[in-house]
């Protein structure tokens, strides 16, 4: 040999073939233990950098000179040909300051930590009536469709304001939106459908409004109708894709850990509990997008402005110097009693996710609720990942009890 | 250990309450972070220094947080 083998430049999205079927496809680890950075290609074949160490991803999320603007013209994109799709409206987790803290700044009265606090019975409420319906009568059911989907669904139709008897429609829209196996016009067709649902109900509330958030953005004299639809967007996708994978990949994890159950019977217990299934699972495995404004020094390379990276929340989340230690399991397992309090899994900076209250407080009621009413549950035939999806869950989870 | 928040820099996460909710909360009228008070008692620092350390918008400041300051 008189040449040195060259690494071929990982493609994203890397696929999620091997590996734990829990755990984020294999070559995001794998980069990630080559060093903090990685050089990467997106489907149009523009490099960017894979931002895979805890203290990088953090700076990535909280330095300005990362834009999350996705009308930049170098915006890493996850779809070929996507950039078509991008609008002179985007709802505001892609926008910079001011105009993105000038919106988020509309809803973080919905979202305080005491409000959601003073949501806990009624979250409670929507959980043992899902749980009445499931095992009414029956002995299995299957987990998503029929508890992980409906809770979260339920929570963010009741403050949204969303008639929850549309679900079917926005859920399958949502759906396509999320799968990377779409097309570029099944995107365009969904995004399309999605908004208009949420402008027609918007307009609704504009004549008739009621005691929810989107009668409250509708009413406002500050907000354009256009930017109003696209917030509604945004809050319906993220309110119920996220919280409903998290409770099933969760159900399922401990399914296979059920001497870590118990860590969720003790009201002590259970948040730190959740924070390491947040930890652990974290859900958008793709990574969050952003582009270089300047030039940066970050670990120990140089992004070029107008590069873009990808801020990989799950191998941060697994880093050993942080998350690991005497006593501990290795990162990429369960341990319900390690200090997880640091973990990404609702991102870092500016745009970390709005609604991290609420699904945590969800999150903890569902998980608490399902096993102390259910202690023999247990799986009862062939789960289903979604592996397809830009948010990582579960297509189904048969269960008895 | 002495708190102090810069209100322009929240971005009202809540991180700060839930960490350390007996000395952050947030403001009913624009949800900005808020001092219950601003002098903190030894057996709250770490929760404190924590939600400094977890804050997304680097809004909090501690200061006097030496180990020499925590004796006689």
């Amino acid at each position: 040999m008189t040449t040195a083998p060259t690494t071929p430049v990982l493609a994203l999205p890397a696929p999620h073939s091997g590996g734990c079927p829990f755990g984020p496809p294999p070559a995001y680890p794998e980069a990630a233990a080559t060093g903090p950075m990685t050089r990467a290609k997106l489907p149009d074949g523009d490099l960017c950098w894979l931002v895979t160490g805890f203290a990088e991803v953090r700076t990535v999320l909280s330095d300005r000179r990362f834009s999350a603007d996705i009308r930049h013209p170098a915006f890493p994109l996850l779809v070929a040909g996507a950039r078509e799709l991008i609008t002179d409206n985007p709802d505001f987790l892609r926008l910079d300051d001011p105009e993105h803290a000038r919106q988020r700044r509309m809803l973080t009265g919905e979202f305080l930590v005491k409000r959601v606090e003073e949501l806990r019975p009624e979250i409670q409420r929507i959980v043992d009536e899902a749980l009445d319906r499931m095992t009414a009568g029956r002995t299995t059911a299957d987990l998503v469709t029929d508890f992980a989907l409906p809770v979260p669904s339920l929570v963010i139709c009741l403050l949204l304001g969303v008639p929850y008897e549309d679900h079917d429609r926005f859920q399958s829209l949502s759906r396509t939106m999320l799968s990377r196996e779409s097309t570029v016009e099944q995107l365009r067709e969904a995004q399309e459908g999605v908004l208009e649902y949420l402008r027609d109900l918007t307009t609704r509330k504009r004549a008739q409004p009621e005691d929810d958030v989107l009668s409250r953005l509708a009413a406002r004299d500050d907000l354009s109708a256009e930017d109003a639809a696209a917030m509604g967007v945004l809050l319906l996708v993220a309110g119920h894709e996220t919280t409903a994978n998290m409770i099933a990949l969760s159900t399922a994890l401990l399914l296979d850990h059920p001497e870590q159950i118990p860590g969720l019977a003790d009201p002590a217990t259970l948040p730190g509990a959740v924070e390491e299934l947040l930890r652990l699972l974290t859900i958008v495995h793709t990574g969050l997008p952003r582009v270089a404004l300047e030039d940066v020094e970050l670990g120990g390379v140089t992004v070029r402005a107008g590069e873009g990276v990808m801020a990989m929340l799950s191998t941060a989340n697994r880093d050993e110097a942080v998350f690991g230690g005497a006593g501990r399991r290795a990162t990429d397992e369960l341990d319900l009693h390690r200090d997880a309090r640091r973990q990404l899994a609702f991102g870092f900076g500016v745009h970390q996710c709005l609604g991290q209250p609420l699904a945590r407080a969800e999150l903890q009621i569902a998980l608490e609720t399902l096993f102390r009413r259910l202690p023999e549950l247990r799986p009862a035939g062939e789960r289903a990942f979604r592996t397809e999806s830009f948010i990582y869950g579960m297509r189904s989870l048969p269960v008895t009890w | 250990m002495q708190v102090s928040v810069d209100r322009d820099r929240c971005c009202s996460s809540g991180m700060c309450v839930t960490n350390a909710p007996e000395v952050f909360d947030q403001d009913d009228r624009d949800s900005l972070v808020m001092l219950r008070q601003t002098v903190v008692p030894p057996e709250q620092f770490d929760d404190v220094r924590l939600a400094a350390e977890l804050c997304p918008g680097r809004a909090i400041t501690v200061t006097g947080d030496g180990p020499a300051r925590t004796g006689a």
